[in-house]
């Protein structure tokens, strides 16, 4: 038994602060992001991109000031959970009560509602932007710790995956990221926050990635290897010439952050996932 | 005028002729004035498919605009939610049937494929990108909104603009121009690439 009290968490709490982060997370870009944004303004040499993110800059004032989303693409709704081993949910389902939140934000936010059912056929609009895409881990402690990441198409769309030959190593992970935002142009709306995810397996090295791009921009890895590995990265992808919208310049990307975690012997998973420049996300802890 | 240049400035307001495309040049910074109307994914297959089954289009696109744009709902009281343009390529599949139809301005955001730029030569069109996620400011130039086709698609429908001002870069020219690749050209440093060796852009969006 650990020391902690278990503490109730009642749904209707949760169903309260998802809604309330649909709302602010398509509003007002983060803090770290929007400091990125202005770094990328102070460093750019290309006049026309140096433009592009005065003009993308001005939008995240706009957005805040006037309650505009800061873009139409409202996203998927991904969910991220911390679940501390000690929190009870009370009062409902957990899924449900994430869902009844995305629901009432989409709406009464007026959000644009992008989900759609029948994937492969009819792709009908759900209305609501339900469900969420919901991630969970378990942790220590007593305390539910939720993320809302808004995750627009544009970007999720240039996403790419490769298991490697481990022999490959950090050569074959820069070449493959490289390619992937270079291919990708201005698709994704660079500058980018790049989530680079290493190791594991299939699906965890894409959800590692996604964990990449939640990491605060200017935040290194904890660790000094990759922490090294994240800033020669930067340093190449910002050398492609890409550019804000791809309209070429110094500045494709703000960050690049990479998750890893052990893997197979015979394996090198590589995920990359990209986020554009309106890298929305929301935090609480309840 | 359709298309009236003041210095740096180009104005541009539809109907527009051969003459008009011809004025724009990539790198062009262009604000548009008076009707553009919006398409975007689904709305594209319906028109193909009705061009296909030789049926005519719900709107006449002959010298038009269109905007790939789905945007989020208006507050009340107000025009519209937020409004940028959403990945041209995407589209790319549908363009040339419409520049068959007469469209000679497309917005969106990102480059296009070859068929596409080959096909804007060819019909003496144009594709000029605005902000991508910049949809907050690009919605304060929209003054009036209209649904005339589609409209069970909801964001998807095709709709009728009134724009004041909307800004736009031209992206591909009638010349085979592409700033996207003149720019990426310009500011790669192979020194601190070393052994990587550029590639082209997809020619697919997914």
């Amino acid at each position: 038994m650990t020391s902690e009290t278990v503490r109730e968490v009642h749904v209707d709490d949760i169903t309260k602060a998802v809604a309330e982060m649909c709302e602010a997370a398509t509003h007002v870009l983060p803090d770290d992001v929007v400091a990125g944004l202005k770094k990328a303004q102070s460093t750019e040499t290309s006049p026309l991109a140096r433009q592009v993110l005065i003009e993308i800059v001005e939008n995240v004032e706009v957005a805040k000031r006037d309650m505009i989303p800061l873009c139409q693409d409202t996203g998927t709704t991904v969910v991220m959970l911390d679940v501390g081993q000690d929190v009870h949910i009370v009062g409902g389902s957990l899924r449900d009560a994430i869902n009844k939140g995305v629901s009432k934000g989409y709406t009464e936010g007026f959000l644009r509602a992008s989900m759609v059912d029948h994937p492969f056929s009819t792709r009908v609009n759900t209305k609501d932007n339900t469900p969420a895409v919901i991630h969970s881990e378990i942790v220590a402690g007593n305390k539910l710790g939720i993320t809302v990441v808004p995750k627009g198409g544009g970007c999720e769309n240039m996403s790419k995956f490769q298991i490697m030959l481990p022999s490959r190593g950090k050569e074959g992970i820069t070449e493959f990221v490289l390619q992937t935002i270079e291919e990708s142009g201005g698709n994704p709306c660079p500058p980018l926050v790049v989530g680079v995810g290493v190791g594991g397996s299939s699906e965890y090295a894409m959800y590692l990635a996604k964990k990449g791009i939640v990491r605060p921009v200017g935040q290194d890895s904890d660790d000094p290897e990759t922490a090294e590995f994240e800033r020669e990265l930067l340093e190449k992808v910002n050398a492609l010439g890409v550019g804000p919208q791809a309209v070429g310049g110094v500045n494709t990307a703000m960050a690049v952050n990479i998750e890893t975690y052990p893997t197979h012997i015979t394996s090198l998973p590589v995920a990359v996932n990209l986020q554009c420049h309106s890298a929305r996300s929301k935090h609480v802890e309840l | 005028m359709p298309v009236t240049r003041n210095g740096d400035e180009i104005r541009a307001e539809p109907p527009f002729t051969d003459e008009d495309v011809a004025q724009l040049r990539v790198g062009d910074h262009v604000k548009f004035y008076g009707t553009i109307y919006t398409a975007r994914d689904a709305a594209h297959r319906r028109m193909i498919t009705a061009l296909s089954e030789g049926k005519p289009l719900p709107i006449d696109v002959k010298g038009q605009i269109i905007y790939y744009v789905g945007p989020s709902p208006a507050r009340p009281g107000r025009v519209v939610g937020s409004a940028g343009p959403t990945t041209a390529m995407r589209l790319d599949p549908f363009t040339p049937a419409l520049l068959d139809q007469g469209l000679k301005v497309i917005i969106g955001k990102g480059g296009r494929g070859s068929v596409v730029k080959k096909s804007l030569q060819d019909h003496k069109a144009v594709y000029l990108f605005a902000i991508g996620g910049a949809g907050a400011v690009l919605s304060k130039t929209i003054k009036k909104l209209d649904i005339v086709a589609y409209e069970d698609l909801g964001t998807e429908s095709i709709k009728k603009l009134e724009v004041e001002g909307f800004p736009a870069i031209v992206c591909c020219d009638m010349y085979g121009g592409d700033l996207l690749l003149q720019g990426k050209e310009q500011f790669r440093n192979q020194d601190v690439l070393g052994a990587y060796q550029s590639v082209p852009p997809a020619e697919k969006a997914g």
